[in-house]
């Protein structure tokens, strides 16, 4: 907007102020009758959801899925359509810093005169284009739950091997699938398809210690399981270390 | 003395004028009350002079066209001074131990404490009510083009409490410590870790180190009930200043009525 263009702006809105009601009582009604229905949500929310508690927080187990507020859900799939191990920064990241500065830079931008939406064709397609996204985004995310079981058959050779191995094979199998693994990674036919690598190959790709190396100290956002009980943490590596 | 506009109620419900003779002009008690009541606000008023500020803030005029898009702004506030107000109650019971006590102090609120439950509900849902309100005020600036020249600044602040709302949110959920809290945070926090440059510094500062510990949960709780909400607080009140500086836009498709005589036509 030049000068003129401003006082042009300043001079009509001072003549649609002065044709306007005062703030108080008619404006304040309005927001007062607002208030009421914000309160009588908050109020029915809580009466028919409540508040529920999981069990204790607990770092040698993990028995939940790792499952951020509804409201971040878009940004979790997020990382799981980028698919990338470079790009992960940026899904995590890089997506939300560049929206805030967009819309930090959006009034320095968009500078023109003109206000009604149907002659801002570009900040509409715009601003609709990101509501739809956020709003897929956030679908997705609600429907990609994660399975607690795996249901991948347990190779011959191992069934045929027997014993300790067979032992310790099922029990992996049993405290990866209970461990929010297949949140981030798919085995088989389970889990979701990302924001981590498909596991069902994994030994064919990592050797034993690698796996457990990766399991003690990974790369975020995964979280660190150095915390489980040796027993258990073997029983994964096991697990893990047989999917070739 | 500036007359009062008159509310907008129905004519049936308006109170009658009073009768010549009424009373026979001795002064009842309910007058003694509205007199004392207005002696104590010209007592105040006349060591504050707070009244001017009063009528800047409420008797300012509203553009004609203003529609119910434009209470989303103070329904988010609403909802803010709800989660105040559960939040200071939560924060008598709550906790920030890690080693049980965090859970524990939510389990005593969530089960035992009378209404303790309903007001947990609250709080947690209005955490999701204030996140949708948040937004939609923020598409209706955005679709009614009121972030342009002279409300920049408006928006500017609009955006950083967008940011402090969404902190609010992720500091929070933590607290109850329990397995979703945890292992959602962990994740979080690792999240911020691959930001590029500052994600490393921004986790472990989030942390309180480089692992998870005691530390996290005390400095998530300080973040979510002392630091943000000042901030939240005192940003709000500098976004409502320049609203009643600037006034709230007209709706973009009005027009004014340039010509003197149709303005008074059409009114
Ligand atoms: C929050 C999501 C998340 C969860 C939960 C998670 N992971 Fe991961 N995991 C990842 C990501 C992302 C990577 C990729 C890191 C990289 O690119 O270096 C990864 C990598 C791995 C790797 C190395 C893969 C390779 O190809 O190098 C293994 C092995 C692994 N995860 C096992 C597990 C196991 C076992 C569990 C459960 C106990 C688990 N993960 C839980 C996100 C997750
Ligand atoms: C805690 C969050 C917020 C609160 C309590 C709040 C409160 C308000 C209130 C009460 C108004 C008066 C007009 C109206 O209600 O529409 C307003 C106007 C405004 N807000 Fe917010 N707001 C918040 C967040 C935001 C955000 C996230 C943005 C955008 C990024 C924003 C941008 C604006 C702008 C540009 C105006 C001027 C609108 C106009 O003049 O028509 N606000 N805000």
């Amino acid at each position: 907007m030049n000068k003129s263009q401003k006082e042009q702006y300043l001079r009509e809105y001072s003549i649609l102020k002065a044709q306007g009601k005062p703030f108080f009582p008619y404006a304040v009604a309005k927001d007062a009758l607002m208030a009421c229905v914000v309160m009588a949500c908050i109020i029915t929310l809580s009466l028919v959801l409540g508040a529920e508690l999981g069990s204790k927080a607990n770092p040698t187990t993990t028995t939940y899925v790792p499952r951020p507020e509804w409201y971040f859900f878009f940004l979790f799939e997020l990382l799981r359509v980028i698919k990338p191990p470079s790009l992960v920064p940026l899904a995590t990241i890089g997506v939300p810093t560049i929206g805030m500065i967009l819309l930090f830079l959006l009034p320095f931008v968009d500078r023109g005169p003109e206000r009604r939406p149907e002659r801002r064709p570009i900040a509409m397609f715009t601003g609709i284009f990101v509501i739809c996204a956020m709003a897929l985004l956030t679908y997705e995310g609600a429907n990609a739950g994660s399975p607690t079981a795996i249901e991948m058959p347990t190779p011959t050779a191992i069934v045929q091997a027997g014993g300790q191995t067979l032992a310790e094979f099922e029990a992996g199998k049993k405290v990866v699938a209970q461990s929010g693994c297949l949140a981030c990674h798919k085995i088989g036919e389970n889990g979701n398809d990302g924001p981590g690598p498909n596991l069902t190959h994994i030994a064919s790709r990592l050797p034993r210690q690698g796996i457990a190396r990766t399991l003690v100290n990974p790369t975020a956002p995964m979280p660190s399981f150095k915390n489980l009980p040796p027993q258990k943490f073997n029983a994964v590596v096991s697990f893990l270390s047989q999917l070739k | 003395m500036p007359k009062l506009p008159a509310p907008p109620v129905p004519a049936a419900l308006k109170a009658p004028p009073p009768r010549p003779g009424d009373g026979n002009g001795k002064a009842t008690p309910l007058d003694h009350a509205a007199e004392a009541g207005i002696s104590v606000v010209d007592w105040v008023d006349e060591r504050t002079s707070l009244s001017g500020a009063a009528r800047w803030m409420m008797f300012r005029k509203v553009p004609k066209g203003t529609n119910w898009f434009y209470t989303l702004g103070s329904a988010t506030m609403f909802a803010f001074l709800s989660q105040a107000v559960t939040g200071v109650f939560l924060a008598m019971f709550y906790k920030p131990d890690p080693s049980g006590g965090a859970y524990e102090s939510i389990r005593h609120v969530t089960n035992e404490v009378f209404l303790g439950q309903f007001v947990r509900g609250m709080h947690k849902w209005g955490s999701s009510v204030m996140v949708i309100l948040v937004f939609l005020h923020m598409g209706r600036t955005f679709f009614f083009g009121a972030y342009k020249y002279p409300r920049e600044l408006n928006w500017l602040i609009g955006v950083v409490l967008l940011i402090l709302t969404m902190v609010m949110s992720f500091t929070g959920y933590l607290l109850p410590f329990d397995q979703r809290a945890y292992w959602a945070t962990i994740v979080g926090v690792n999240i911020n870790g691959t930001g590029p440059l500052l994600g490393p510094y921004l986790s472990d500062f989030l942390r309180g180190g480089p692992e998870f510990g005691a530390v996290t949960l005390s400095r998530f709780y300080a973040i979510h009930m002392m630091l943000v909400p000042g901030l939240i607080a005192a940003l709000i009140g500098a976004h409502l200043y320049l609203v009643a500086k600037l006034g709230t836009t007209a709706p973009p498709w009005l027009k004014a009525e340039k010509n003197p005589e149709l303005r008074k036509a059409k009114a």
